[in-house]
Order: C-alpha cells, then structure tokens, then sequence
C-alpha cells in the first residue's frame, strides 16, 4: 500500500456511513458490525501508513495526494488534495483508534436501542467527516470536514430526540459553531484575496509576506473558528449541553477528537502566528481562561458527564494555551491532545459504563460505593484519573507538565494559572472519584449495579493502558518532539527555575488539590443538592453564567429584532400608511381605490422604497 | 399612390439573425403552435399532446443553444435588440432546464386524484355547483403548458435584452403569464386568486416605476440601446438629474422583479397563493431571468455610474439579506418560510453584483461577479424547484399540507421525503458538498475580491441566521413525534419522481463537482454591449 490511497481512509467510513444510512431496515441485522469494521480498517490502514512514514527520512515524510480538480476559477484552484505527513498521521490513527475502540464499546452500549443502525452510520460519517479535516491539504477543504463533523456532532447530540432537552442541545451546538464557522469561512476568503490559494503550501510561503495587521485578523479569525468548535470562551456554552447525546458521542466527538480541531487548526496555521504576536497572546489568554473556568465548573456539577465536559473544556484550555505559545508549545498542545484523547475517552466510556448500571442516571449523588459492584469500571476509570491529574508516570504527567513549563517560560501570570488549574483539576477529579466510587451507596433500592459486559470493558482496558503507558511517546528519547519537529517546528523553552522543581511544584499543588477534596468529600453526601451554597458555586453551577451571558446578549435583543421586523412586515407598514396618510392623502387615497386587502400598503412599501432609491442616488452625487 | 404614403423605396428590411435567435423563436413558435391545438383538439387528446409540444420545444431550445455556446457566436442580433453572448446563453439554458422540471411538475397528476394542480374551470366561481362539475368531470386547464412557454421565452428575451424597450416587452410577456398561472390553483382558490390580483396590480405598478425609468434614461441618453447609453455616460454631457432618477426608477422595476427588500412585499402572497408548481417555477426562472435582466443594464449600461448606484445597492443588499433572513425564521408556513429564503438568497446574489468584481475593473485572479452568478442562480434553482416539488407531495383532504406544525414527525413517516427536502435545505443554507455551499462561496468572494468585504460579514452573519431557520424545519422532521393527524405523502407519478430526483441529482453534482459547471459559467464571460 502506498500513500496514493490515502483516500480510502476517508472513503471507507464514508461508503458505510452511506450504506448504513441509505440502506434501511434491511441493514438492521449486521449494521453495527459493518459500522465497526469500517474504522477499524481505516485504523489498519493508518498504522500501515504510519509504519512506512516511519522508515521514511525525516523530509520525505510529508506527501500529498492529488484526487481531482475541485474548482477552479481564474486564478484560483482549488485541488481535492489529502497532505499526510508526521501531524496528521498521528491524527488519523487517534481518530481510528480511538474511533474504534468507541465503537465496538457502542455495540454493547446501544444494544438495546432500536436505532442502532443509524447510530453507528452517524457515527462513521464522523469519522470521514473528521478524518477529512486533519487530512486536507487546503483550508477550504478542511472547512469541508469541519462542516461535516459540526453535522455528524449535530445528529449525534440529537440522536435521543424522544428527549427535548438533546433536541435543543443539537440545535445549540450547530448554532454556537457555526458562530465559529464565520471564522473559518471569513479566513479563507482572506486568504484568497491575499494569497491567491488557500492550500497550506501556498498559504505557508505567502504568509512571510503578508502585512502584520493582516496576520493578525487572519490570526483571529483563526481563534475565532478554533474556538465555536473547540468549546473555547467565549463560545463554551454548547459542550456542556452537548452531553445530551449518548455517551459514546461524548467520548468520541466531545472528549477525544471533534473538539481539539480548534488546537489542529491552530496548530496548523502556525506560519501565520508566528507573524502576529497579537493573535498568539490572544490564542494564550483565551486558552488560560478557559483552562481555568472549564475546572471551575467542573467543581460543582453533579451530572458526571457535565463535570467531565467542563473537564475537557479546561484541558482544551491548556493545549490552546501551549499552541499560543508557538513553537516553544505546539509539539506539547498535540502531545497533550493525544494523550488527554486516551484517558478523557477512558473516562467517559468509564462514565458510560457506570451509568449503564445504574439505569442511566447521572447524577453523581446518587451513586457512591460503586468501586465493589463494578470493579472493571473503578479500576480502568483511577488510570484515566491518575493520567489527568499527571501523576508519574502516567500518561498525563508528561504532556501537563511540560505545558506548565512552558507557560512558565513565556509568562509567569500564565505559569501561576496553569498551576492553579492544575490544582482544581485535582480537586474536581478527586470530587468525581470519591462521589462515585467511595463513601456509602446512594442508590435506590430497586437499582442493581452490575459490571458492563465485556464488549464494553475491553475498550475501557485498553484505554486505560494507553492512559498509562501513552507518556511512552515522550519520555521514549523524546520521540514525539523529533517526529513533529519538521510540520511545526520546535524551540527549547527555559522555564526561570529547572525542570526538576517545576514538576515537584507542580505535583504539590496537585496533592493539595487532593487534599482539599478528600477532606472536603469524605463525610456523607445528601442525595439531593444543597440548595443554600456559597455565590461562588451558584456561579460555578450555572456554568459561570455563560449561557446568561449569551442569553442577554445575543437572544434576547436577537428575538426583539426579529419580532420588531416581522411586526413591521406584517403590520407595520399598515401602521405606517395610516400614521402618515394625511402626508401622502393625495397617493393613498388613490391607491385606496384597488380595495385589495394589502396592496395598498404593500404599494406604499414600494413608493417608500422607490423614494429611498432615488434620494440615495441623489445624495451620493451631492455629497 | 401607396408608394407616396409609404415610402417602401427607403425601407430596408431589418436584418435578422435567425441561426442565433433561433431558440427564442422554437419557444415562442411553440407557445403558439399550443394556442392553436388548445382551440381545435378534443379535450381528452390536450394533456398528452400539450405536455410533448412543450416538452419537445424546450430540449430542442436547449439543444440550439448548446450548439450556439459551443460554436461561441457572440453577437448582438436584431439590430441591437437582442444580445446573444456568453451569460445570455447561460441563462438560456438554465432557464430551459429549470422549465422542463417545472413543466414535468405541471403535468402531474396522480398526487391529487387524477387532477392536476391547476383549477378545472378558472372562470367558475370558488365553491360554486359549476366548479363541482367540472371536477367530477375532470377538466383542466391545459392552457398553462402554452401559457409557460409565453413566460419562458419572455425570461430568455428578458435576459438578453440588449434595448431598453425590448426588456420592458419581454418583462410583460413574461409577466401577464405568470399572473395568469398564480390564480389556477385548483384547491384553495380565494388564496389563488388573491394571490394572482395582488402580483397583477403590484407588477403593473412595479412596471410603471420601470417604464418611467426608461423614458427619463431616453431623455438622458437620447437611445435605447445599452451601449448607446454607456457611450452616452462616457462622453459625460450633463443632464444628471435625468440619469439618476431613471437609474432609481429603472432599478425599483427591476428590483422589484428580483424580490429584494424593499420591493419584496408581494414575494410571500404570492409565493403561498400560487399553486405549488407554479411557485417553484416562478421562484427558480424569475429570479434567474430578472436578475440578469438588473445585471445587465447596471453593467453594461449604467457602469459608467457605477459609483453613484452602488452605495443604495448596497444598502439593498443588507436589507434583504437581513429581512430575508430574520424574517423566515418566525414563518409557520412552509410556502411562505421558502417565499422569504429566496428574498434572503436575491440578497446574497446582490452582494456579488455590486461587487462588480470584473476584469475591467482590475479583477483579474478569482472570480467575476458575473460567473458567480450564473453558478449561484444555477446552484439555487434546482433546489428550489425540487424543495417545491417536495411541497407538492405532502396532503391532507384540504390539498397541500403547508403549514410548518404539519410537517412535524415526517422524518418518522417518510424518512425518504423528509430526507430529501432535508438535503434541499441544507444546500440553501449553504453546508459544504451541496450545491448551496459551492454557490454561496463563488458570490461571497467575488464580492470580496470586488471589494465589497462588509458586505460579505454582514451576508455570512446572515446566513449564519438563515442556517437556523432552515435548521428548524430538520428538526420539525427528524426530532419532533408524529401527530395523530399527520398528513399523508401522495405518492408522486413519474412526473413528480423524475422532477424531485433531477433537483436532486443536480444539488448533488454540484457540490462535489461543481468544476465543469464553473468552466461553462467562466467560459460564458462577460456581458458584450
């Protein structure tokens, strides 16, 4: 096999994602299989891929594939173009492995639910959509599989539509990210005027040249789609409702791959941060902020998933604040991404498994005690939570710890709040922990938890080894640094005291993160949340009043201009005629004669109109 | 004598170019070849043989005019009334394309009980004993077979209208039959009827605006021609009061035709009233006819002021992307819902015609206004024509289930239908791999490259709003439960099936390979004067 077919990693998951969904009832039977076969295949295919990228020298590594001719008009020309080099590979096989092991989890997950088959064609439309992202060679296709994963992201939030709440959920996300869309879409218009392509190779070279005011709206416009899709402040609000959707959904889009397209995007643009220092710092602060408020609403949220949700958030945070950093971070934000891809899908599906035996409830009140009836489950989940708090030598203790570095090195304030966020995240993690596996039971009576059946466990298995072992791409002689040196670039950063006391300062605040929250949670937990609480976890609960925010904002005033317009449409200008009749008698009174009902006043409409046109005419010529 | 009174020593017949001309005239001698077989065929013989003539005249028009932009004879026929060039003969084709599946939608009969859509006995009054007899007879009218051609080949002159004077004939022929056929609507025939009188008296008043533009441009220029009265611009001999209120009146006509806000207001009436066949051929073949109408004598005409008309058009284009846009999410009509997205997409077209990105005025990489309208008018009129067909099948006992809270729950009872009509929206609201995507693209950057970059925020914002409604409706399908009552889905005959899978089949191609359309769009150039 050869790089040539690269498209087949696309097309395999497409072809069953059309088959499964286009072929009805009569696929019902072997649906989930054929939906878990196709990325497997792909994940096949990638390692072979990738094995080869491997033997390969470093600057032959990166190759691109030519499909066909998408368009071209004039000048531009636009190529169906897959680039695979040491970047996306790594992409591709987190999207398939990772992909995989969900899926299979999927078929014990979703075995009693009559949709099945169209879950998993939604399911594997994803994985084309998102592996048709990391692997285009031009932004306008990238904005292709951006789009498609926002649809498949859409549908799958939605996919319970029997519920209101996912119903409203789906539409909130597609909304909130097409805000993001915007972006992107502004960004490769830019491109073309500036540029004249919007392939990386051309945007890459032209970016040199290009004016720093221009950098630095291309740089924002960037953020701004990096952040609709990545959950990022100020359009964080869709991913905690975005839980509505099946777990696996979770794990898959909203944890490992669909939301770090931003970090991707980021990371991939970086010859046009590197000229714009503007829209790097913006890119940083708008990384730490949300590391830090995406932990602390995962301080006081009771549904697991939420509190899990607003962990991703916070730790999208931190890899956007590394690819901020430029070349000093953007081998550490997709390290990071990596492996925050293995232990958060761990949890999730962890999460998953637990609500699977507590009859689908949530909320983490109501578990307690559930580390002896679900063994698999408790062990499998304390690797993802040992790997995010960065306890050596899991997985997560390399990638944070060298973020914290390197924010050290670049700013002390953003040092000081990625330590701080490191610190909540123990906090909140620990909060997770012992709410659902220690303390007393809280379950119900007729509640019989029971350990998922092994189609489900062995995922979490595997995941929880890759939570452990997935810092192996580091400490291994730094392999991950070389591999992605030639795409990104790599600088040494120097953080003002060494390495050493960084990680122990580092892994003190953990363990007072701990601390706190063991003390905190050791006593009993009430089955109902305590109504009377501090302003600040009122204000954590209410997802720090994102959604209030946005509500106040941009609903309200966007309802009262609709209403305001359609009032004016429908009676508005009937209003009008009748306010200014004595003005225009002479007219209305004689287009009064049509009696037709509203003509008259859509007449009016238009005289009003054709005034405007000629006084506009007029008034460009004197002015 | 006569000699004396007509003085036929200084007549020269007029040179006509009847090769290039020839697809107007097969349409036009075709709608009259149908006059006559209305008159003197049996009754039971019409539908067949009305269906063929129009069938056959329209694929032979369109055969002529591929074989005319293959030769690539770009000349100005008529003696400079009538301009055959590259986007006329676009046009041409679109427009004969979209005819066809709008006339196979016309033809339809088996949705409805064996009846067309179409009103058996026009003349009979609403609920009356007369129009109850006509049903259980099962007449029709065929006469709007005909009747479509009149319109069709009024859009194409329209189109190419290279004279001031020929555009405001071939605007009343298209017009008169289109009031015609919005009020023969055979179930709910008041809302027909009232539809058809307000387009009349609206059109005719939108036709003065423009005739009086026309007579104050004369009174400027002193020609009709559209170069006479660029030349006229050029040599710059004052009168300027007369140009800019002609170009306002001039521009009211014709925006009105293209549905823009604030000349919108017929748009929804119309569109609801109108039978559902008729709409869709009417939202499709208008817009594309009287958008290249505006085109064309803004370009070719009037470019030389284009600094004095383009600040109200652009104030014309972020009115109707906005009213457009905000406007159709509060609808509950599904009719009326599609009414104002196609004022939101004149509005999206008008971002790309006051770009005027052209080569003449230094765009030389990237795309032309004017290919990127035609791909946009080619882009929108295959969905509309096809999400109309879709309306078309959706019933109840009172006809077509229009309202948006009947439509819940369809996802569940036709998964196929909704899945469809589904996909249509989706390509107006422009997601990639459709063909609203590669459209929204080609006219946002050729505004962008024209230099109309506020434009293109304030038109992506809109369709970021216009995303939503259309999103609403998915969600009506797909995430809301089946009522009790829902309506059924007629199952459609071939005509139905055949129109639905072409706008299909073509929302499809053009979203994964819009290439050689884009080719023929900038092969097509610009306007010749």
């Amino acid at each position: 096999m050869s790089h040539e077919l690269t498209w087949l990693l696309v097309a395999v998951p497409a072809v069953s994602a059309a088959i499964l969904l286009l072929g009805g009832k009569a696929t019902n039977a072997w649906g989930h299989l054929l939906g878990t076969l196709a990325p497997l295949i792909s994940f096949a295919f990638g390692v072979v891929l990738f094995v080869q990228m491997m033997g390969k020298a470093t600057e032959e590594r990166s190759e691109t594939v030519r499909l066909f001719e998408w368009f071209s008009v004039g000048s531009i020309k636009v190529d169906f173009t897959l680039l695979i080099d040491p970047l996306s590979i790594l992409f591709v096989l987190l999207i398939t492995g990772v992909g995989s092991l969900i899926h299979i989890y999927s078929i014990g997950y979703m075995a009693h639910d009559p949709r099945r088959r169209r879950f998993f064609g939604y399911l594997n439309l994803f994985i084309a959509a998102m592996l048709l992202l990391v692997l285009a060679a031009d932004y306008l296709l990238v904005f292709v599989g951006w789009e498609g994963v926002g649809l498949a992201s859409y549908l799958l939030i939605g996919f319970w539509q029997h519920k209101d709440s996912a119903a409203v959920a789906a539409k909130k996300a597609f909304v909130v990210n097409r805000v993001g869309d915007i972006g992107l879409s502004l960004a490769v218009m830019s491109m073309w005027a500036l540029f004249g392509t919007s392939a990386f190779a051309g945007v890459n070279a032209g970016a040199e040249h290009v004016s720093s005011t221009w950098a630095t709206l291309l740089g924002l416009m960037l953020l701004l789609a990096a952040c609709g899709k990545s959950a990022q402040v100020p359009l964080q609000s869709w991913l905690l409702d975005a839980m509505e959707g099946p777990t696996p959904v979770s794990a898959l889009i909203h944890a490992a791959t669909m939301v770090t397209a931003g970090v991707y995007l980021v990371t991939r643009s970086h010859a046009i941060y590197e000229q714009t220092d503007a829209a790097s710092t913006a890119v940083v602060i708008v990384g730490t902020v949300t590391a830090l408020a995406g932990a602390i609403i995962g301080c006081a949220k009771d549904d697991i998933k939420k509190a899990l949700a607003g962990s991703t958030m916070s730790q999208i945070g931190y890899m956007m604040l590394a690819a901020g950093l430029g070349p000093a971070g953007y081998v550490f934000a997709i390290f990071h991404l990596l492996t925050h891809g293995f232990f958060k899908a761990n949890m999730f599906l962890g999460a998953g498994s637990v609500m699977h035996g507590v009859n689908d409830d949530v909320n983490m009140r109501h578990y307690g005690a559930l580390r002896t009836p679900m063994k698999i489950t408790f062990v499998t989940f304390a690797f993802g939570y040992l790997a995010i708090l960065g306890i050596p030598p899991f997985a997560g203790f390399f990638s944070k710890d060298k973020i914290i570095e390197a924010a050290f090195a670049d700013n002390t304030v953003i040092g000081l709040c990625a330590l701080l966020g490191a610190g909540i995240t123990a906090f909140y993690m620990t909060r997770v922990m012992l709410m659902t596996f220690f303390g007393k039971k809280r379950w119900a009576d007729d509640v019989h938890p029971h350990e998922s059946p092994a189609v489900m466990t062995w995922p979490l298995i595997i995941l929880a080894a890759l939570s452990l072992a997935g810092g192996a791409l580091y400490f291994a002689g730094h392999w991950i640094v070389n591999w992605l040196e030639p795409v990104v670039g790599v600088e040494e950063h120097h953080p003002p005291v060494s390495a050493a006391v960084m990680t122990l300062i580092t892994l003190a605040v953990v363990a007072v993160g701990i601390v706190i929250s063991v003390l905190m949670y050791r006593r009993d937990i009430p089955r109902e949340a305590p109504v009377k609480v501090s302003p600040a976890t009122t204000f954590a609960r209410r997802d720090l009043y994102g959604d209030a925010l946005n509500e106040a904002v941009l609903m309200r005033p966007g309802q009262y201009l609709t209403r305001t317009l359609v009032w004016l449409d429908n009676r508005g200008v009937d209003g009008l005629v009748n306010g200014l009749a004595a003005l225009f008698g002479g007219l209305s009174g004689r287009l009064r004669r049509f009696q037709t009902g509203f003509v008259r006043s859509y007449a009016l409409s238009m005289v009003f109109g054709a005034a405007f046109v000629v006084v506009a005419l007029l008034a460009v010529r004197l002015s | 004598m006569i000699a004396q009174i007509l003085p036929l020593a200084d007549f020269t017949a007029p040179k006509i170019e009847y090769g290039e001309l020839a697809p107007l005239l097969v349409v036009f001698g075709a709608a009259c070849v149908g006059v006559v077989a209305e008159a003197f065929l049996p009754r039971p013989l019409r539908h067949m043989v009305q269906l063929a003539i129009t069938a056959v005249s329209v694929i032979v028009a369109g055969v002529l005019t591929a074989m005319l932009m293959s030769e690539k004879k770009e000349l100005i026929a008529a003696q400079g009334a009538i301009s055959v060039d590259g986007p006329a003969l676009f046009t041409w084709i679109i427009l004969l394309a979209l005819t066809l599946i709008s006339v196979l939608l016309f033809a339809e009969r088996s949705v409805d009980g064996g009846l067309s859509a179409f009103a058996g006995q026009a003349a009979a009054v609403p609920g009356s004993e007369a129009e109850r007899e006509g049903t259980a007879a099962k007449v029709e009218h065929t006469e709007v077979f005909p009747l479509t051609l009149f319109a069709v080949g009024g859009m194409m002159l329209f189109a190419s209208a290279n004279d001031l004077l020929v555009l405001f004939v071939a605007l009343e022929v298209f017009s008169l039959p289109l009031y015609l056929l919005c009020g023969l609507a055979r179930r709910r025939r008041l809302i027909s009827q009232e539809a058809a009188m307000k387009y009349f008296l609206l059109g005719a008043f939108a036709s003065a605006f423009l005739l009086f533009g026309i007579a104050l441009l004369y009174g400027y220029a002193g020609t009709m021609s559209l170069g006479g009265i660029s030349d006229v611009l050029a040599s710059d001999t004052g009168g300027e009061a007369l140009l800019l209120a002609g170009t306002g009146l001039l521009g009211v006509g014709l925006l009105f035709k293209v549905g823009a806000v604030p000349f919108h207001s017929w748009t929804p009436d119309v569109y609801q009233g109108a039978p559902t066949p008729v709409t869709g051929f009417m939202a499709a073949c208008t817009k594309i006819a009287a958008f290249i109408g505006l085109m064309r004598v803004f370009y070719v005409a009037l470019g030389g002021s284009r600094w004095d008309w383009a600040p109200m058009m652009w104030i014309v284009a972020i009115l109707t992307m906005v009213v457009g846009s905000i406007v159709a999410i509060t609808q509950t009509d599904v009719k009326r819902m599609l009414a104002y997205s196609s004022i939101a997409h004149a509005g999206f077209l008008l971002t790309a015609f006051v770009g005027v990105a052209q080569a003449a005025n230094g765009v030389h990489n990237g795309i032309t206004s004017t290919q990127a309208v035609l791909f946009y008018l080619v882009s929108y009129g295959f969905p509309t024509i096809g999400a109309f067909a879709v309306v078309t099948l959706v019933r109840d006992a009172g006809g077509e289930a229009t309202h948006l809270s009947r439509w819940a729950g369809l996802g569940k009872k036709s998964p196929l239908l909704a899945g469809i009509f589904a996909f249509f929206l989706l390509s107006f609201a422009g997601i990639p791999l459709t063909a609203g995507f590669t459209g929204k693209w080609a006219v946002f950057s050729a505004a962008w490259t024209g230099g109309a970059w506020p434009l293109v925020v304030v038109a992506v914002l809109s369709s970021l709003v216009a995303a939503f409604f259309y999103i609403r409706v998915i969600v009506l399908m797909f995430f809301s439960d089946l009522p009790a009552d829902s309506p059924d889905v007629a199952l459609p005959g071939w005509q139905t099936t055949s129109a639905v899978a072409l706008g299909l089949a073509a929302t499809v191609v053009l979203g994964l390979v819009p290439g050689p359309v884009l080719d023929l769009a900038a092969r097509a150039g610009e306007f010749i004067r």
